[in-house]
């Protein structure tokens, strides 16, 4: 069995920021991921991110994955690729899964940052090839510069479907429509305009009928839709398409933490059930912790900063960090959440964080 | 379909050039890349049959969850070829069902002579 002071499963945004805070707090970080590569779904992050300089605003989430993972490694993190994490025990133990081996991890804490699952959505032709997840499109295009076919549906206009349209025109595809069965834009207004300037029809009050082909794709039936949501009879059009992109939403990663035990909450607004965490990121279960999308759908920016607070509270249980430190970073971490939570879509997400805390029960009162 | 020049990525940096062997045919693919990328640019989009309805299936998550694209590799059954580094002269199967152990090839002739 291997040892370590803070093992963290899931090396994208929240699980690097996590390490980064906890290794330069003088922690000995492992850092666990069952891909290849580090960096979660940041290095397929092509487009500049929003926010202020602090929440690298203009920078590209390819380079704030390299910066991420640089800083990881000089501060020591041990990062193990191509490992399962298949379960989590009482006494804190992981179990890894890696290259057809099995071995065990025991940590004084663990911050769980295992991210989420694109949600599929269900039509007739849908488990025919061709029908992929909008990040299956984005992988593919901007890690593996491959694309796979050349007339695009995306179904779902909120921020991932209208990014990953965009990114489709910048690989060489072509993105026949977007279509949402809202009646609105549910993403950013700068990335609708993108779209619409290059052309590409935004297609709200629509919703897909079925997909068709002989082995895989070649068309797809879309229809406009009542204020109801249902099919408008006689309002159906076939688009000519090999590709059919589903932007419809994430759900949380939260096996490991269902599996340890947590307190969880259903937040419709943040993607689902989720692990019910206080403001430090601790579950209902001490010295577990969350961050990133499996405590709720945000965005890596968020993911981050989550991590951030994780990593510290982690290292400063453990004694690595002095408290007066600790609290003046946590503060910092505070502010830098709350201005990323503004606006219309933040309110939201930050009524529904709230929600989770008020869930979550004081530390000294669990214990007592 | 690759993607050699990007406006924001610019020049692809491939690996090296190696041979797939896929159902019997000579694909091309970059060392390390996913066997899926290289069968996608291949223009291939099936990649196995259901067991119950023989219901055809591709690529979908592209990374490594669903298990959509998983495909016989080197005679091992249920391999994620999305997930799966390219190599030289890998023997790759269209997955039929659950797949099956050992190449098709082999078992082919072998069911042959049972058979006669």
């Amino acid at each position: 069995m291997h040892e370590t002071e803070i093992a963290i499963v899931g090396a994208g945004p929240a699980g690097l920021a996590a390490a980064v805070e906890a290794a330069q707090a003088g922690a000995q970080v492992t850092l666990v991921d069952e891909n290849a590569r580090p960096g979660g779904q940041l290095f397929k992050q092509i487009h500049k991110f929003f926010g202020s300089k602090a929440h690298h605003a203009g920078t590209r989430g390819v380079q704030i994955g390299r910066n991420l993972l640089s800083e990881a490694e000089k501060a020591g993190v041990e990062i193990r690729l191509d490992t399962v994490v298949y379960g989590i025990y009482p006494d804190k133990r992981l179990g890894l899964a890696c290259d057809s081996q099995s071995e065990d991890l025991k940590a004084a804490s663990i911050i769980l940052a295992t991210g989420a699952n694109e949600r599929p959505l269900a039509f007739p032709g849908w488990t025919m090839p061709g029908v992929m997840g909008a990040g299956a499109i984005q992988t593919l295009i901007n890690i593996h510069r491959t694309l796979p076919g050349r007339r695009v549906l995306m179904v779902g206009a909120g921020n991932v479907g209208l990014i990953v349209s965009y990114q489709l025109l910048q690989a060489g595809a072509e993105v026949v429509a977007i279509i949402d069965a809202l009646p609105g834009i549910g993403g950013y207004g700068v990335h609708a305009s993108k779209v619409r300037r290059a052309g590409v029809p935004i297609l709200t009050g629509h919703t897909i009928l079925a997909a068709k082909g002989d082995q895989a794709v070649e068309r797809a039936v879309i229809a406009k839709v009542d204020s109801s949501g249902q099919p408008i009879p006689g309002m159906e059009q076939t688009l000519d398409v090999d590709i059919v992109g589903l932007a419809v939403g994430l759900s949380p990663l939260a096996e490991l933490a269902w599996m340890a035990g947590c307190q969880f909450a259903h937040v419709p607004e943040l993607g689902g059930w989720v692990p019910v965490h206080d403001e430090e990121m601790q579950t209902s279960l001490p010295g577990l912790y969350v961050a990133g999308d499996v405590t709720g759908i945000e965005e890596a920016s968020i993911a981050m900063e989550q991590g951030r607070m994780a990593g510290l509270t982690a290292a400063q249980a453990l004694g690595c960090l002095p408290s007066q430190e600790a609290e003046i970073k946590k503060i910092e971490v505070r502010q830098r959440l709350d201005a990323l939570r503004v606006g219309s879509f933040g309110d939201a997400r930050a009524i529904a964080r709230q929600r989770i805390l008020s869930l979550s029960v004081p530390q000294g009162i669990r214990e007592g | 379909m690759r993607i050699e020049m990007h406006p924001i990525l610019g020049e692809a940096q491939w690996g090296p050039k190696v041979t797939l062997m896929v159902d019997g045919k000579a694909v091309d693919a970059f060392e390390g890349e996913p066997i899926a990328t290289a069968l996608l640019a291949a223009g291939r989009r099936v990649f196995r049959h259901t067991t119950k309805r023989d219901e055809p299936r591709g690529v979908f998550c592209a990374l490594g969850r669903c298990t959509d694209c998983v495909m016989v590799v080197d005679g091992r059954p249920n391999v994620r070829t999305c997930v799966t580094a390219a190599r030289d002269g890998m023997v790759i199967e269209t997955q039929r069902g659950l797949g099956h152990w050992g190449t098709e090839q082999i078992l082919g002739e072998k069911g042959e002579q049972g058979h006669a």
